[in-house]
């Protein structure tokens, strides 16, 4: 059976040319960066211009730029190390409803060593509204952290703006890139921010390393405590094939960028109105127009996700879904329920995700299987009249 | 695929789909907010299941529970259909995985509701 993947915002297939960039760092140049001798000097300098070509993927300076080990480290590190720096000045904490669990559950964390996190509401796209930002900072307040583009509906928050009443009223202002970059020009500088995550696995880079941005002159305590790594401010041993990886494939982003948003935006518009065309009682979720170029996600009434997902795994299509069955918890997607669907509505959403391999072909057979699958799911549920 | 391959082929090709227009006991459990609701109708002759619908609205688990504790019941009496319990349905699977198993729970209360249902509207209760 051929199978075709639509969940690209979930990973990433590695890119081969990334690959073979990697592999003479699994081989011959496997020195160990802190070592003095050839072996460790090679794995340095590889390092070094690895941490160049990240930077400039961002907009950054290279001594701005930390490996970590992924997007979840980099937002923990941001948050719990912004926090601890900071407690003297303040404990409270701006975020919102609808960042991915990385945040949202390091807040939660937060809260119980005793500081206050103000979760703030998005509209019915999911958009932050910034003078809700404003609104809610305090005297006390160190950090605000707003997700660059949700990684389930695909709305991008207008980070610039927030980052500009973040500097101007002198708070940290960290935002989780790890769906926009690839995908959505990043400029530090321009955006105001002054901590980034971001993570290659989203990008065709390798799993297991990611980066964070900490803007020069900004302290931030250490999550990762042991050797003088990363400039003694996360200890291990670096994963130099990783970060070699990671760094081609910001490289190959950064090149294709504009190629890539837009052969993904025309994929992806064919396939949101060839499921609303096709498909009635269906909700597009996300902002209409601010929203990442390949994501689609929908609620489809009266049936449920996860038996969706089933139908569709069956004949090869890989989706995702924001059902809680599908994780086993007992409520649907804190997203869906933040931009206002109701429980039922929010159990029966799909997310189809387009990355660079997704081909026309692929985009014409969900479309051509999935009201079918719909349909009969439909017809077996008690809450579908036909 | 977390699934047995008995769970796949129930729901892929559910048995008893349906509903039955003048069912002499029906049930419904579960809630469309909870992401799962089933209805079962049950046509019964002289206390025995001579036919038996389902209609369910819920994950991969949820239809195969309900396609196989149909096949269970059929051509049961009513004391023995009352005794299928979620773990009898859960072993005709070959396995739930745990987060799962609250589905063949259902798949029991949904068959207990339409033979209480039934026996309320014949005295029986």
């Amino acid at each position: 059976m051929q199978r075709r993947y639509f969940d690209y915002a979930a990973t990433t297939p590695l890119d081969k040319e990334v690959l073979a960039a990697m592999i003479p760092h699994l081989e011959e140049n496997f020195g160990n960066p802190s070592s003095v001798y050839s072996y460790g000097r090679e794995a340095k300098k590889a390092i070094d211009e690895a941490r160049d070509k990240v930077a400039h993927a961002i907009g950054a300076d290279p001594k701005e730029v930390y490996f970590t080990s992924g997007g979840t480290e980099s937002d923990n590190w941001a948050i719990i190390g912004t926090a601890y720096a900071k407690k003297k000045k303040g404990n409270h904490i701006i975020t919102t409803s609808v960042e991915h669990h990385a945040v949202l559950h390091t807040c939660k964390y937060l809260e119980k060593q005793g500081f206050e996190v103000t979760y703030l509401p998005v509209d019915e796209y999911g958009m932050v509204d910034p003078k809700t930002v404003e609104e809610n900072i305090k005297d006390n307040t160190i950090l605000i952290s707003v997700m660059f583009a949700n990684n389930e509906i695909g709305t991008i928050q207008p980070i610039a703006e927030i980052g500009k009443i973040a500097k101007d009223r002198g708070v940290l202002f960290h935002t989780d890139a790890v769906q926009a970059l690839g995908s959505v020009k990043i400029d530090v500088n321009e955006l105001n921010v002054d901590l980034l995550s971001i993570s290659s696995h989203k990008i065709y880079g390798p799993k297991g390393i990611g980066a964070l941005y900490i803007r020069k002159g900004v302290k931030i305590d250490n999550l990762i405590h042991g050797g003088g790594q990363e400039k003694k401010k996360r200890a291990g041993t670096e994963n130099t094939p990783a970060i070699v990886g990671f760094a081609k494939a910001c490289e190959l982003a950064v090149e294709n960028l504009e190629s890539y948003a837009q052969r993904s935006a025309k994929l992806r518009d064919r396939l949101i109105h060839g499921i609303l065309e096709s498909i009635p009682e269906v909700r597009l979720n996300g902002h209409p127009t601010q929203r990442l170029p390949g994501n689609v996600n929908v609620s489809i009434k009266y049936i449920e996700g996860e038996s969706i997902l089933l139908s569709l795994d069956l004949i090869g299509i890989a989706a995702s879904s924001g059902s809680a069955c599908t994780s086993g918890a007992l409520d649907p997607s804190h997203v869906l329920l933040a931009i206002g669907l109701s429980h039922e509505i929010a159990h029966g959403s799909l997310r189809f995700s387009i990355g660079k391999y997704t081909t026309d072909e692929e985009v014409d057979f969900v479309l051509e299987k999935l009201p079918t699958i719909i349909q009969r799911l439909r017809d077996m549920s008690p809450l579908y009249n036909s | 695929m977390m699934y047995t391959d008995k769970v796949i082929d129930q729901f892929q090709n559910p048995r008893n789909v349906g509903e039955i227009a003048d069912a002499d006991g029906v049930g419904e459990v579960g809630s469309p907010a909870c992401g799962d609701i089933m209805k079962m109708f049950l046509k019964i002759e002289n206390d025995v299941i001579v036919d038996v619908k389902f209609k369910t609205f819920g994950c991969g688990a949820a239809v195969a529970t309900s396609s196989v504790a149909t096949e269970m019941i059929m051509g049961k009496t009513l004391e023995e259909a009352e005794k299928l319990t979620n773990s009898m349905v859960v072993d005709e699977l070959g396995g739930l995985p745990q987060e799962k198993v609250h589905c063949s729970v259902l798949a029991e209360q949904a068959i207990k509701a339409a033979i209480k249902d039934y026996r309320s509207k014949h005295g029986q209760d």
